[in-house]
């Protein structure tokens, strides 16, 4: 609770993106509950940028899950946008974070049979409207992100930072409430991963809610604040800068 | 909206079997050959019955054949000179076609089991000697000349009508018409030659002069000259055989008459004759037994080839299943960026449909040159007819093999736990 009463300086007036209460996680393994996550209160808003930091076993990547609405708490209620997610059926829940969830990988996750155009379009496809004007907001995106001149590369025939570019023109482009970023710069070397972090730099500068899941410090100091997990609770609330 | 979706998710599921072009062909060449041995197997089915059909038509499917046939030994072998009288009678053929209803006529047929030569060359056809009407019953065709006439048959002319093979065999370098051949003891003018009853060709090169071919006199000079007894030598006895009539063909009015001619023919000559010298041919039963042949020929092989398309569809789900388990993180990405598990299912159900259906458009390809391709690769040209039937049949089994093998592993995608696929490595 202590950490949810931390000054946030300006942005604790903005709007709640995603409210977590009392989120509970249990997996069974065996005779044993285990509590990955255990009663954790929180609240991110528009415009925040944090890094979700912990050692492993800390319920980082079971948070990570739920945060993205591929996992369900086992107690508590998670908000999106206001939205209970445990109110969704899993119809619903998969177009809602399609909707809702622009997720970056470790490891990118490109679609190999797809070049770069159709996969930044991909979450667009599994949405019940497609908007009109998608594929110039594409390939806008792609200009975003310096990968305009290579449309119609297959993600084999780009390195690693440009694979990982086009998953984040993908993460954009149904301009979800938030962008969850999984050990984002993991794969790349140094001076890649300086320019993704760079780009996200950008992006929160544009006003978006980025999520940085990260084990590593020097990554995590590049975020607005840092949440940090341990033993399935919030540990500490940092501000950086 | 909708079918630019379809559209989508198929040019997806294409792009994704080319990302194993290999493993994909294959998985194809399973359907291909199941659909392509549907198709060639019926073909081969509907051609064999076809001929055998077309064999039965030849008798004519409005006749009832009457046939005289040597009864069993009775058993006192002892006298070395027997003289075995049987078989089908003029007073059997008067009957039938005086008094009988539903006949249109009742051709008889004499045999005479003589030499048949020109020069130096010998053969012993089947010579029958019958009226001129057994041309018309029996379907035979005229190749040159004429048949048998009334007048032949009034003044017992020494005319005869060669068969094609005959004809062939004994003037192979010029026409038979108008030489002289000797029957027996007697010569004979040629008046006429038929029309071979098979392709000329192949006739040709199976004739057998021992046995084959078909020679034509007037039954009244058949009488006058054979006559009735015959004398067979076989090993050291003589075997004397006195048959008045070898055959009737007797003509039905209407189709629907057949039947009814046949029981008629067969009631008679139960009455008429003491011993079982004689049998009925119905080739209408005949026909119809084929009919029924063919249905059996072509269920079985049918399933044999439905067999091979089951085995094709095993393989694409193996594939299939491989695929999936190979695709787990695709899986997971795709279900974390939005997908439905229906969109999962969709996805992979068409991969398989494409996959399925593209195998058998290849297969159907293949299929219908199958009568071709057999002609071209077999000594013994089996005829292989494709109806339009077949193809269509193949091709929707193959897609509906698609579908049917296609749900589970597309099902197994589908229920994937994405956190769990999205792990996958």
């Amino acid at each position: 609770m202590t950490a949810h009463d931390l000054p946030r300086g300006t942005a604790s007036s903005a709007q709640p993106v995603a409210e977590l209460i009392d989120v509970q996680r249990v997996y069974r393994m065996g005779d044993v509950d285990v509590r990955a996550l255990d009663g954790v209160s929180f609240t991110f808003r528009q415009g925040e940028y944090w890094a979700i930091m912990g050692s492993s076993g800390s319920g980082k990547s079971t948070l990570l899950n739920i945060l993205g609405c591929i996992d369900r708490p086992s107690g508590g209620t998670y908000k999106v946008r206001g939205r209970d997610t445990n109110e969704l059926d899993d119809d619903e829940l998969s177009t809602f974070r399609g909707g809702q969830i622009g997720f970056v990988f470790q490891s990118y996750n490109l679609l190999p049979q797809l070049d770069v155009l159709e996969n930044i379009m991909v979450p667009v496809m599994y949405q019940e409207d497609v908007p009109e004007g998608i594929e110039e907001r594409a390939r806008m995106l792609a200009d975003r992100v310096g990968l305009g001149s290579r449309l119609d590369h297959r993600p084999l025939q780009l390195s690693g930072g440009q694979q990982q570019r086009v998953a984040i023109a993908r993460s954009l482009i149904n301009d979800p409430a938030l962008i969850l970023a999984d050990e984002a710069t993991g794969n790349l070397d140094s001076k890649t991963a300086d320019e993704i972090l760079n780009l996200f730099d950008e992006l929160h500068a544009e006003g978006k809610t980025i999520l940085l899941v990260t084990h590593e410090p020097d990554v995590g100091a590049r975020a607005e604040r840092v949440l940090r997990l341990r033993d399935g609770r919030v540990d500490t609330v940092t501000e950086n800068r | 909206m909708r079918g630019s979706t379809l559209f989508r998710t198929v040019r997806l599921g294409i792009s994704s079997l080319l990302l194993h072009k290999l493993r994909s062909a294959l998985t194809m060449l399973g359907v291909l050959f199941g659909v392509a041995s549907v198709i060639a197997m019926l073909a081969v089915g509907e051609g064999a019955s076809e001929e055998a059909q077309e064999q039965i038509r030849k008798l004519g499917s409005r006749n009832v054949i009457l046939r005289s046939v040597k009864p069993p030994d009775s058993g006192n072998d002892t006298s070395e000179i027997r003289i075995a009288e049987y078989g089908l009678t003029r007073e059997d053929h008067e009957r039938i076609e005086g008094s009988f209803p539903g006949v249109q006529r009742a051709v008889p047929v004499l045999q005479a089991p003589v030499e048949v030569r020109s020069s130096d060359l010998v053969c012993l056809p089947r010579v029958m000697a019958t009226l001129p009407d057994f041309r018309e019953v029996t379907r035979r065709e005229l190749y040159d000349g004429r048949f048998l006439t009334q007048i032949d048959e009034e003044t017992r002319a020494l005319v005869c009508v060669l068969g094609y093979e005959v004809a062939r065999f004994l003037f192979p370098f010029q026409s038979a018409l108008g030489q002289r051949v000797k029957l027996g003891e007697h010569y004979f003018d040629v008046v006429g030659v038929m029309y071979p009853r098979g392709p000329i060709g192949s006739i040709q090169a199976d004739f057998n002069s021992e046995t084959g071919g078909e020679v034509f006199v007037p039954l009244a000079t058949g009488r006058a000259y054979f006559g009735e007894r015959q004398i067979v030598i076989r090993g050291g006895t003589q075997d004397i055989q006195e048959v008045q009539l070898h055959e009737i063909v007797v003509e039905a009015s209407r189709d629907d008459d057949v039947k009814f001619v046949a029981d008629a023919c067969r009631e008679m000559l139960r009455r008429g004759h003491s011993q079982k010298d004689y049998e009925v041919i119905v080739p209408l039963e005949l026909l119809m037994r084929a009919e029924e042949t063919k249905k059996i020929f072509n269920r079985l092989l049918g399933s044999i080839a439905g067999i091979s398309l089951l085995v094709g569809g095993i393989g694409i789900m193996n594939v299939m299943l491989a695929t999936v388990t190979e695709r787990t993180r695709e899986i997971g990405v795709r279900r974390a960026l939005g997908a439905r598990k229906g969109h999962i299912v969709t996805q992979f159900l068409v991969e398989t449909i494409v996959l399925s259906a593209s195998g058998g458009l290849l297969g159907v390809v293949f299929g219908v040159l199958s009568p071709w391709l057999i002609d071209l690769f077999s000594e013994n040209p089996t005829p292989a007819i494709v109806t339009p039937f077949a193809p269509v049949l193949a091709f929707s089994i193959s897609v509906g093999i698609g579908v049917v093998f296609g749900l589970y592993p597309a099902w197994r995608a589908a229920s994937m736990d994405p956190v769990d696929a999205l792990r996958h490595e």
